[in-house]
């Protein structure tokens, strides 16, 4: 099966166990087994390939310009590492099945479970070190949402939050390390940065590299002093800790040490950093695990130690230590996976975890009993299981290795982990099972059905497998040192075998086994000795940290961010002047190309109008009524301006935009207050002023820089003048771009127009389904109202001029190609023609005579537009290609046909129907409850007889 | 000409800056669109300044206005036009919800204090 389909096959999976919620949890628990099943088959179908010591690739262009592929290899290790994912996987499916209760949203569980399983087979199977940081990333998320599974579980929360904020911060640490050893080697594929050791090395920023990368992987597989997060994550569900925290997750950082060991391993800097780390991990992690009470945080961090004898192993830099660390991996996994699952059992038969509290299950579940002890005897490292076998070869890498100039230092220290390895094992099978049955379980123990107990005891049966008959595992165990070394180094000759003779390291292992349960035997006062010694809590640490961290943030962000628009805006329009005054001060400036056109007197006052009106504005800003007729005139201006430098089209545009704002904005201040109140100080005004002018100042600056000289390059408007009759068969250029050179801006346009509209129609219907409607309808308007608030000299002539208006919008938009006009000049006509009505004869009037709502009219103007573009696809050209041709229908003149005219007629009909429906929406707010909606046009009609305001009978003749 | 275009825009600019920086929303709103003027127009005169030809080709006409910068500003006309009414819908559900047409966060608005009248 291609590799994409093993890494994409859980995450398509993903979908089903929500899906099949509702179908029980055994369905539920089925097709999640099968999707895992289906991909595990697929990669033991890559099995032959690897075998034969090939690499299996997959490679697919993702954003090459960033040398970010889509490429996956499948090589020994990559193998390794899937088939404990994978396989742990099924049997973990199946644990789960069982383990959750009821209550639990089992679909949930799986979907994240599947996400979680497609990532880390993601990363195990990356070929490019971008696509494995995704991948990273998306293991830290989906582990997340399966720590904090238990989302009513404060622990959970708080357990998911802090693996996060570890596992996230060192994977921001990794992604810098990445992109400088990417840099360095000059490619992102793994396969070209394994093969550049000697190159990586010699680099100056080798050892950054090598430090960051180091930070992720050891936040990831919980190394000191990143190791507390793994404890706290023992709150989420026992699947999720015996999958993520023993096989998979924390495994990761391990795996990818063990991928990079090729190009990183053999420094000084590496052997350091990786040896000390794992050193201290491992004795560290061995000696608090043994005072621990809760059998997940004993297993917890008897991972930790394990993780961290394993990254010692890397460290090392011998092959030697390389094929030990891949053995352990393998063996850790099986029995340490076992061990989680039985600590459930244990959890979900006696419900409690606490040591304390159990013993002498052994006569109760002798079943789980069975299984745990061998798993725990294994980790202990006794002979004839697996264990054993990884440990020896631990020792005796440990003997080989001299750390800080003391060739006693690492051997000594090796044993006193074991040491307490050992003791914690012991004290597990002596403090749970073994000893008197107890009278005071919270639960009544005995063993647990096949489904829970059956995958820990196949995981076992390899742990006895592979302790018995190491040969069995010996090939495989080469083959994937093979793929770790890569070319660095040979694959070491020796064989696994239980019995090495009377080495030193047989001497360690002794002192070891019987230490430990020398510890157990005198386990009490030492645990008296460990209560009373004083020892830093990480969650505390943790937690002062995360708080530090936020308050120097908050002293950073608030006076920045402060929930005030006025200072955001202060500050961009300051930022922006200074950027602009950098680009200024360190460009050069060039001669002017263009002289200064003169300015006639007719220019010059209307310049006036407009300085006086802006000026009027920012001084009597606070008549709110006047600003608004001042800023009447500025539109006006701006429009008239638009006319005189030859652009026609423009000034229609924001003339009749003018219009529509305007009477949007007084149907606003029908409810805002209309006096702006004094409440800036002089001294932030004189402050306002500054940055005002200064903008100004700058703005000025600029433009006036660049309209006196020409494009520094040729602009691309010559071409649009030249194809615009040609190819889009109209003479009016601009509105030739609008509808086919740049068609598609203009559909993304109207679409966002018709958001707008939607939008604002949807603000309208919230405020007023909510307490805002009662009162609205109670308001009391600020101002009396007119007597006659519909006259009839307005009603007529909005009447009479209302065919007139559609027609000239009709005229405007059918010569639009041609002359200056178009769909969008069109449409706000028309609207006006609308508006009119409304405001003559009233909201209600109007309303009944609506045939076609106004979210229909926008959305049949997008359509249209759309199906427009589309249209072009049937006669095999790309989305919105126009074509034109030209009909003679006696007794007419030639005239044009072209689809652009179809696809104006969309921005047409979007435009009525965005501005039409904003200012409905407006409009439908004004309604009070204690004046009647009046159905007439008039207040006031001489015809009608009744002069009740409600009566229907004579509606009609106003019309 | 030149020298007024690019003034009218600094002034623009500058009028419409300071009202973007007052307490309430009606005059940011007019400032918002006083802004939009200005932009507009400095975009529409990035295509240079000319008089008498507009972009409607005509038989023998050889010189026209560069109407690029004229499609984009028309736009952009109509597309401000949506976003001042959706922030004036804003202002308005703001200051009808809380009786309140502050743009910034009043620290001590936890009370019920109407804030609008001075």
């Amino acid at each position: 099966m291609s590799l994409f389909f093993i890494v994409a096959l859980p995450f398509f999976g993903a979908l089903l166990p929500g899906l099949m919620n509702s179908a029980g949890r055994s369905a539920t628990a089925g097709v999640t087994f099968a999707v895992s099943l289906a991909a595990f088959i697929g990669l033991l179908s890559n099995l032959p390939t690897v075998l034969a010591g090939e690499v299996v690739l997959a490679r697919v262009d993702w954003m090459p310009l960033l040398g970010l592929n889509f490429s996956l290899m499948l090589d020994g290790l990559g193998f390794f590492f899937a088939l404990l994912i994978l396989g742990i996987g099924l049997l973990i499916i199946a644990y789960a099945r069982h383990y959750l209760s009821r209550d639990d949203n089992m679909g949930q569980f799986f979907t994240y479970l599947l996400l979680f399983q497609g990532a880390m087979v993601g990363i195990v199977l990356s070929d490019n070190i971008l696509l494995l940081l995704v991948f990273w990333e998306l293991t830290s998320l989906s582990s997340f949402l399966l720590i904090g599974y238990w989302k009513h579980l404060p622990e959970g929360r708080q357990g998911a939050r802090m693996a996060l904020t570890v596992t996230g911060v060192g994977g921001l640490a990794m992604i810098g390390g990445m992109l400088i050893l990417g840099q360095i080697a000059g490619s992102y594929d793994l396969s070209v940065i394994l093969q550049n050791r000697d190159l990586i090395q010699a680099d100056a920023l080798y050892v950054p590299a090598l430090v960051l990368i180091l930070l992720g992987c050891f936040t990831k597989s919980a190394q000191f002093p990143f190791h507390f997060w793994l404890p706290h994550a023992m709150a989420a569900p026992t699947p999720v800790s015996a999958y993520l925290h023993s096989a998979t997750m924390v495994k990761a950082g391990i795996f990818l040490m063990a991928r990079m060991w090729p190009v990183l391993s053999g420094t000084p800097e590496w052997f350091m950093i990786v040896t000390a780390t794992g050193l201290v991990t491992m004795v560290l992690g061995a000696v608090i695990a043994l005072f621990k009470h809760d059998l997940k945080a004993l297993l917890a961090f008897s991972t930790v130690s394990h993780l961290g004898l394993i990254t010692m192993l890397l460290g090392t830099g011998t092959a030697f230590g390389a094929m030990a660390a891949v053995f352990h991996i393998l063996n850790h996994a099986t029995f340490k996976a076992a061990l989680f699952m039985s600590a459930g059992i244990i959890d979900h038969e006696t419900h409690t975890r606490d040591i304390r509290r159990l013993g002498g299950l052994r006569k109760l579940m002798p079943i789980t009993f069975a299984i745990a002890t061998i798993a725990a005897l294994s980790m202990a490292g006794i002979p004839l299981l697996n264990g054993f076998l990884s440990k020896e070869m631990m020792l005796e890498e440990a003997n080989q290795t001299v750390l800080f100039a003391s060739p006693w230092l690492v051997p000594a220290l090796a044993t006193f982990g074991s040491l307490f390895s050992a003791a914690y094992c012991f004290r597990l099978i002596g403090h749970v099972f073994l000893g008197p049955v107890r009278d005071d379980y919270p639960a009544k123990p005995h063993d647990p059905g096949v489904g829970l107990w059956l995958p820990p005891a196949l995981l076992v049966v390899l742990v006895v497998m592979i302790g018995v008959a190491p040969f069995l595992a010996e090939p495989f165990v080469k083959l994937v040192t093979a793929s770790v070394l890569g070319d660095a180094a040979d694959v070491p000759t020796a064989y696994f075998k239980i019995w090495h003779g009377l080495v030193p390291a047989l001497f360690m292992s002794i002192i070891a086994i019987l230490g430990g349960l020398l510890m157990v035997a005198f386990f009490n006062p030492a645990l008296r000795q460990w209560d009373a010694m004083p020892r830093p809590e990480a969650k505390v640490i943790f937690e002062a940290i995360v708080e530090t961290a936020a308050r120097a943030a908050q002293r950073l962000i608030l006076p920045l961010h402060n929930g005030a628009f006025s200072r955001y805006a202060a500050i961009g329009m300051i930022v922006i002047v200074a950027a602009g005054y950098h680009a200024w001060i360190t460009g050069t400036v060039a001669a002017p190309t263009r002289t200064m056109q003169p300015a006639g007197p007719v220019a010059i006052a209307g310049w006036l109008m407009l300085v006086a009106a802006t000026a009027g504005m920012v001084l009597m800003h606070r008549n709110r009524l006047l600003s608004l007729i001042l800023i009447g005139i500025v539109g006006l201006m701006v429009s008239v301006g638009f006319v005189f430098f030859s652009a026609p089209d423009l000034a229609m545009t924001q003339f009749t935009v003018e219009v529509v704002t305007i009477i949007l904005l007084l149907l606003a201040l029908n409810f805002l207050p209309n006096k702006t109140p004094i409440e800036s100080s002089v001294l932030r005004r004189v402050r306002d002023t500054g940055i005002a002018v200064i903008g100004g100042l700058a703005t000025f600056g600029l433009a006036y820089h660049y309209m006196l000289r020409d494009a520094v390059s040729t602009p691309i408007s010559a071409f649009h003048l030249a194809n615009s009759y040609k190819g889009g068969g109209g003479t009016n250029v601009v509105n030739v771009i609008l509808v086919d050179f740049r068609g598609f801006d203009t559909y993304g346009e109207i679409i966002v127009l018709g958001i707008a509209a939607v939008l604002i129609y949807a603000l309208t219907e919230t405020l007023l389904s909510g307490p805002v409607r009662a009162r609205l309808l109670n308001r009391k308007p600020d101002q009396a109202r007119a007597g006659d608030q519909h006259p009839m000299m307005m009603v007529v002539l909005t009447r009479v001029i209302m065919p007139v208006v559609l027609m000239v919008g009709f005229y405007i938009f059918l010569r639009g190609h041609n002359e200056p006009g178009g769909g969008f000049i069109a449409g706000l006509i028309v609207s006006i023609a609308v508006v009119m009505q409304y405001m003559a004869s009233g909201f209600g009037w109007a309303s009944a005579r609506l045939t076609y709502p106004y979210h229909g009219v926008i959305g049949a103007g997008v359509l249209i537009a759309g199906l427009t573009g589309i249209g072009s696809w049937f006669v095999g050209k790309p989305f919105l290609t126009s074509d034109f041709t030209y009909l003679r229908i006696p007794p007419f003149y030639k005239f044009e046909v072209a689809t652009a005219a179809l696809f104006d007629l969309g921005v047409f009909l979007a435009v009525v129907g965005a501005v039409m429906l904003s200012l409905e929406s407006f409009s439908r707010l004004a309604r009070r409850a204690h004046v009647p909606e009046s159905l007439h046009p008039m207040d006031i009609d001489p015809s009608r007889d009744d002069p009740l305001p409600n009566a229907l009978g004579t509606v009609r003749e106003g019309v | 000409m030149e020298l007024l275009v690019a003034s009218a825009i600094g002034i623009l600019t500058s009028g419409g800056g300071y009202l973007v920086l007052r307490l309430r929303t009606f005059p940011v709103i007019l400032g918002i669109s006083l802004l939009t003027y200005a932009v507009n127009v400095f975009l529409f005169a990035s295509g240079r300044l000319t008089t008498g030809a507009p972009p409607i080709l005509r038989d023998g006409v050889t010189t026209y206005s560069d109407p690029l910068p004229q499609a984009l500003v028309l736009t952009a006309i109509v597309i401000s036009f949506g976003m001042t009414a959706v922030v004036v819908m804003i202002g308005l559900g703001a200051f009808l919800g809380s009786d309140d047409d502050h743009v910034d966060d009043q620290p001590d608005s936890e009370n019920d204090q109407p804030e609008g009248t001075p």
